[in-house]
């Protein structure tokens, strides 16, 4: 025969669905946020997401051509890593500490561990915490949106003394202190709606540590209004819908991503009701990411036509 | 949602690619020689009972079943015997093989009669006789599926056909709804089974609407409308859609009250009844992008597949990449076109180069979609680091043995890595050990 013809395993078909484009999904879900930034602090929220997306982007290649490894930059996912950074800084914050927080990041916590995929922890979440352990002051430079201008440090809604004082519906729209994309709740809402309709994400994350955060703060306060605030301000919305959704560092099954959710929603009260530190959400999901591999573990499915071995046959039984 | 809980099962949304659908079937043309492999069903090989010289016709008995599980097998030609010779098959197994040279005139031989039948044993010698199995691609002989082991309460027809591409069993259910519905009631009638539900996808509208009419008037025969994801077509997976029951793993269909018989299979018994004609022919969709007639073909069983794709032919200005036997999911990409067709060969699909060629595999972003989508409720991500690390005891915990190459992991895998592939190692390498060893 004189034409070769390509022999393959089935199936023969594939989804249209590829690693870029589902980081391209992310990076469209994170579009509003990033639009809420600049609309809330100002233009140089836009120069700290764009050096941040460039500084991950490049330091990913250029770890990857020392190496001789493939380049991995066309999947994009250093491009979701460099705007999910530059959301957790505040407006403020000099570009040099971001570059260290990159280079947590990309290098540390992803490439040195081999890479997407193998990433034991979120790497913007990492970095975001070496950052803020290591510029303490910088990152607690909130900012109040209309005093922006001057710089003035101000507080985040979660160390106000009172709470009951605070607007909700200033709130939502993100018009208080805070990093760059953790303070428009409607912005992320937008990205949460964008990423479930495209089926990037299951709900089921964002729903239960949400969910479980609230209704601990409702039994733990009895008042409605403060719970509600303790679910706008902060970390939590972004971190729910950004952060703890990571492929990577998430459990596969709805079980797991259900007991993963409830999980981050308790230990991030703990941090916030008990503990001395008012944002719990970046410790409460570096915790929880330790975590996934016995979540999964333990929340696997029960397969198709799966009989549990009878108790009485003991070993006999077990090993057919 | 608790079912979700336990397995989440999605199904994928393959392309509803059916292009061939509203095709009727046509008669190919008689090729010139036919290869009859003695071994188109599961169980032990038929022996030939004819040699070289002999001269047979369209339905001559010319090789006996081998024993209990196995199935006889017919001239699909009328013509001369030129070789009786092993053949080796696609997958390195030799198989005794006929090859008939067609004289053209396809002379029925005189044997063919319609069957005599009173009582549940003359109905299984007649389904016995005429050599007929699990259409659907199986190829269980099936009287023996007929003679379960377990009580059963339904006879399930499989015509959900979820693959992509294939459309043989839509067109049968179009054009034989009559002898589907003949064939349903010998089997209710001669086995004692009480009901039947057939079971179609929602994207063949115009098939539940034909059958429903023709069963209408029968009250045990009901036609269920079943959604159409990848999958449903599965044995196992159909009997879970219609009946909420799911078989013991390493059980039989009939260990959770079901025969699953395929809609093309009991449309074959139905003709078959009624004219005496075993199984000699069958309907193949011929699709694909590199295909110039995408159609329906009747094929003599054994012919080659160059004689299948000659008779659809090949686009002139492309250039043949791949030839799938079967559906685009589980199809069996072939490297030699002097292949003959047999009883259960459902679809032939020409695929140009350019999409013929695989695409590179990233690595995992560990999305759990795999699992996600598993029918079986499996986890592809994990079995492939348990099989990476050839970690038996691990493999055994994540039930690698349950898998049957559905396809779906691999075809939802974002980082287009070959799953379904790597399962099908790890569940052979399991399986093996587990054989050697006997410590699971």
């Amino acid at each position: 025969m004189d034409t070769k013809l390509i022999v393959s395993a089935s199936p023969h078909v594939r989804s249209d669905e590829s690693t870029r484009g589902l980081m391209a999904n992310v990076i469209v879900a994170l579009c509003p946020s990033v639009v809420a930034s600049a609309v809330i602090f100002g233009m140089r929220a836009l120069l700290v997401t764009a050096f941040s997306v460039v500084v991950c982007v490049a330091l990913e290649w250029l770890y990857c051509k020392l190496l001789k490894r493939p380049n991995p930059i066309g999947d994009l996912s250093a491009v979701v890593t460099g705007i999910i950074l530059a959301m957790n800084v505040p407006v403020g914050m000099p570009l040099g500490q971001i570059a260290v927080g990159c280079v947590a990041a990309i290098i540390v916590t992803k490439q040195l561990f081999g890479g997407i995929g193998m990433n034991f922890a979120n790497p913007a979440l990492v970095g975001r915490i070496v950052l803020f352990i290591s510029f303490a002051s910088e990152m607690n430079a909130w900012v109040y949106p209309d005093a922006a201008v001057d710089q003035l440090a101000s507080a985040t809604p979660l160390q106000v003394a009172d709470p009951s004082r605070l607007n909700l519906f200033d709130l939502f729209m993100g018009i208080h202190g805070g990093v760059l994309g953790e303070t428009c709740a409607l912005a992320i809402l937008l990205g949460f709606v964008y990423l479930v309709v495209t089926k990037t994400i299951s709900p089921a994350i964002p729903l239960s540590y949400v969910g479980s955060m609230f209704v601990f703060y409702l039994i733990a306060t009895q008042s409605l209004h403060e719970s509600l605030v303790e679910v706008l301000s902060g970390g939590l919305l972004f971190g729910a819908v950004f952060m703890a959704t990571d492929y990577v560092t998430s459990p596969f099954t709805l079980k797991g991503k259900l007991l993963y959710g409830i999980c981050l929603g308790l230990v991030t009260f703990a941090i916030r009701y008990w503990g001395s530190y008012t944002e719990g959400v970046s410790f409460a999901l570096l915790f929880m990411n330790l975590w996934v591999p016995f979540i999964n573990d333990v929340t696997r499915q029960v397969p198709y036509g799966y009989v549990k071995p009878a108790k009485k046959a003991g070993k006999e039984g077990a090993s057919k | 949602m608790l079912n979700k809980l336990k397995r989440a099962a999605l199904g994928a949304h393959t392309p509803h690619d059916k292009a061939t659908a509203a095709s009727k079937p046509v008669q190919m043309p008689l090729p010139k020689q036919v290869r009859i492999l003695m071994s188109q069903h599961i169980g032990a090989p038929a022996k030939a009972t004819v040699k070289k010289g002999d001269e047979v016709c369209v339905g001559t008995l010319i090789g006996e079943a081998g024993g209990f599980v196995s199935a006889n097998i017919h001239s699909s030609v009328s013509g001369k015997v030129t070789a009786v010779e092993p053949f080796r098959l696609a997958n390195g197994k030799l198989c005794d093989s006929v090859v008939i040279e067609t004289d053209g005139k396809q002379t029925v031989d005189p044997s063919v009669q319609p069957p005599v039948v009173t009582d549940k044993a003359s109905f299984l010698a007649a389904v016995r006789a005429c050599g007929l199995v699990g259409l659907g691609g199986a190829g269980f002989p099936t009287d023996v599926k007929l003679q379960p082991k377990s009580p059963v309460d339904t006879l399930l027809i499989n015509a959900s056909e979820s693959e992509v591409w294939i459309t043989s069993d839509t067109q049968e259910m179009l054009t034989s709804a009559d002898s589907i519905v003949r064939g349903i009631q010998a089997v209710l009638q001669y086995t004692g089974i009480p009901r039947c539900i057939i079971g179609i996808e929602k994207n063949k509208p115009e098939c539940i609407d034909l059958l429903c009419q023709k069963t209408s008037g029968i009250a045990n025969i009901d036609v269920k409308p079943l959604p159409s994801v990848y999958g449903t077509g599965a044995e196992l997976i159909l009997i879970e859609k219609c009946l909420g029951r799911e078989v013991p793993h390493g059980g039989l269909p009939a260990d959770a009250g079901a025969i699953v018989m395929n809609v093309t299979s009991v449309s074959m018994l139905g003709k078959y009844l009624a004219t005496g004609m075993p199984v000699v022919e069958r309907t193949i969709t011929v699709d694909g992008d590199a295909c110039a007639k995408p159609q329906n073909l009747i094929v003599p069983v054994g012919a080659s597949y160059q004689d299948v794709i000659d008779a659809a032919g090949v686009k002139p200005d492309v250039t043949l990449g791949k030839v799938v036997a079967g559906g685009g999911m589980m199809g069996c990409a072939v490297e030699d076109l002097s292949y003959p067709t047999t009883k259960t060969s459902d679809g032939l699909i020409l695929l140009s180069e350019a999409s013929a060629a695989q695409p590179a595999a990233e690595p995992c972003i560990r999305c759990g979609r795999c699992i996600e989508y598993c029918p079986m409720g499996l986890a592809p991500v994990e079995v492939n680091a348990a099989y990476a690390a050839r970690d038996v005891q691990e493999l055994g915990k994540l039930h690698v043995d349950y898998c049957f190459n559905c396809g779906s992991c691999s075809f939802v895998c974002p980082a287009k890595r070959p799953c379904t592939q790597m399962m099908s190692l790890a569940k052979a390498y399991y399986l093996n050990e587990i054989k050697k060893g006997g410590n699971k």
